[in-house]
């Protein structure tokens, strides 16, 4: 139990990598990292395909991004169609993470660029739901 | 298990039920598979054709269980052959199963009338029945079997398209990236985007892509649509997920392809054109945010250069080519992950009309998904399908001139699963 609290709308209860969930209640979006190879995984993995192990640690992504690109889903599957319009995105981060994920609601889409600066950061959604987007950085990058 | 199991056991698995079925097509295999030094230097053991061929009518509404549209598929596809049904000694289920039924394998293999043959599933999202294609062959090719027939059929109009797109994008990885509400065009539109600000591809270049197969479509008495769309109408089109508009987009459908793979000596026996198996390419990828290219599939370009080895040819050599267009920037960078372009200059190929009918390499002659429909399962057999006819010189008015090589390209999800088949007369 824990998992089900992540993203607007859960597939999935349980996972070894709850604590993710737990670290965005606190304000951090993480990653892992194998101890093993320093292998870095986002989304968190808790095995190391690379060298077969489960030691892992967990890091922060910090830090001013990149927008890789991005779409705006006017039309969105069931369970999302109170939530059109909303913009999809990917960032690439430090160390080359790359994230994916949906970006700040007030953000409008003619001032989306390729290119542009990005951070992410943990929200709380209704019901006690946790989840990231991406944001606009308050010094402009 | 220390010790196996007791001998008789063991034994009684080997024993053929019906010794008739191991002689059906001649005394020289009688009662036993070839082993691989026979094999070696028979050509036609080696090889693997496609004998036969058949689709149901794409819809968007069949009316029709996904039994009965396999029927239709299974029946085309076997016309003409010098068998009967109880000459199949595999059959392959591909499919979705956006239909209510669970493990359709089963109903739909009794319907045809193929009990008590060995049936199984295939589910590789929209490119499963292309992934049935490769398994037939490794299957025919591997000495256990000599016939296999391969079914795709996918019945989406049991579901609004909410929930349709809903049951789709859970072919994202459920944990981390459905939970966003990323479905099918919008992984396609981030594709699109990035390709516009790299390559400064434009909406009116998507366009023509949905313009050229519109027309096709219209001469496909099986597809879906049966309008030729202008480019104001496609361009007018609301968006769905910008930047891809409406008509940027293919629409689900109904339906169910079939192909009939042989062993090539008994293709030649069987089929009055068989048409040859010269190559198979097939990679995977990654969730999306861990892609190595967002203007490229790169699980497309590694299946197309191992296709390309394996036929020992390149791509001036293909004559006509069927790709994966669930939406119109999927068919540009299909025209670069095969080489017909290079990258950033697929759009060239489209203004150029150079993959039209009399173009340098004609693409999508049967409408594609997007005017021909695209019933996720069933694709991957109907784009072969089209190949096929093509190369037996059965195009009807759309006919590639002394067509002789053609290829066919099929992706499973955003660049998530790609085939590439070469096929040959």
């Amino acid at each position: 139990m824990g998992f089900e609290k992540f993203g607007m709308v859960s597939h999935t209860q349980e996972s070894k990598a709850e604590d993710f969930v737990n670290f965005l209640e606190q304000g951090k979006v993480t990653g892992t990292k194998c101890k093993g190879c320093g292998t870095q995984y986002f989304p968190p993995q808790v095995d190391c395909p690379n060298c077969m192990t489960s030691d892992m640690e967990w890091f922060e992504v910090r830090g001013t991004g990149t927008l890789l690109t991005y779409c705006q889903v006017n039309y969105g599957p069931q369970g999302f169609e109170d939530k059109v319009p909303y913009v999809l995105a990917i960032g690439e981060f430090e160390e080359g993470i790359k994230i994916f994920g949906v970006l700040n609601r007030t953000i409008r889409e003619q001032e989306i660029k390729i290119g542009m600066p990005l951070r992410v950061a943990p929200v709380k959604l209704q019901g006690e739901r946790f989840s990231f987007e991406f944001q606009i950085p308050h010094d402009g990058g | 298990m220390a010790g196996g199991l007791p001998g008789k056991v063991v034994s009684f698995y080997f024993v053929p039920l019906d010794p008739v079925y191991y002689v059906k097509d001649g005394p020289e295999l009688a009662g036993h598979v070839p082993v691989r030094s026979e094999i070696q230097g028979r050509n036609s053991l080696e090889e693997v054709a496609i004998a036969g061929v058949g689709q149901s009518h794409f819809s968007r509404k069949c009316g029709m269980t996904i039994k009965e549209l396999s029927f239709v598929a299974f029946k085309e596809a076997m016309d003409g052959l010098a068998i009967g049904k109880e000459d199949i000694d595999s059959l392959i289920i591909c499919s979705s199963l956006y239909d209510r039924q669970r493990s359709a394998e089963n109903p739909i293999t009794e319907y045809l009338g193929l009990n008590p043959k060995p049936t199984f599933l295939i589910e590789n999202a929209c490119a499963a029945s292309s992934s049935g294609l490769r398994v037939a062959w490794a299957l025919i090719k591997s000495g256990l079997y000599k016939i296999v027939a391969v079914v795709g059929v996918e019945r989406m109009s049991g579901q609004t398209s909410a929930e349709a797109a809903e049951m789709m994008g859970r072919a994202y990885d459920v944990t981390w990236e459905s939970s966003f509400g990323l479905t099918m065009p919008a992984g396609y539109a981030m594709y699109a985007q990035a390709h516009m600000a790299r390559y400064g591809t434009t909406q009116r270049q998507l366009g023509l892509v949905r313009v050229k197969n519109s027309y096709y479509s219209t001469q496909n008495p099986k597809a879906v649509y049966q309008k030729v769309l202008t480019l104001e109408e496609i361009l007018e089109s609301p968006p769905v997920v910008s930047p891809l508009k409406r008509f940027d987009c293919c629409a689900n459908a109904d339906g169910a392809s079939c192909m009939i793979l042989a062993r090539g000596d008994i293709a030649r026996r069987i089929a009055k054109i068989p048409i040859w198996v010269a190559g198979l390419g097939a990679a995977s990828d990654s969730g999306m945010n861990r892609r190595q290219s967002l203007t490229s599939l790169t699980c497309a370009r590694t299946a197309a250069e191992e296709a390309y080895a394996m036929a020992g040819i390149g791509p001036g050599d293909i004559d006509v080519a069927e790709v994966h267009d669930c939406f119109t920037i999927a068919e540009i960078m299909a025209y670069e992950d095969l080489s017909f372009a290079r990258p950033g200059e697929g759009p060239r190929l489209i203004e150029e009309k150079e993959t039209y009918l009399g173009g340098r390499i004609p693409v999508n002659l049967d409408g594609g998904l997007l005017s021909k429909g695209h019933p996720i399962g069933a694709t991957g057999g109907s784009q072969i399908r089209t190949v096929v006819k093509q190369l037996r010189g059965d195009g009807d008015g759309i006919q590639v001139k002394d067509a002789e090589i053609g290829l066919a390209h099929n992706i499973g999800g955003i660049g998530h699963y790609a085939n590439v088949t070469i096929l040959r007369r």
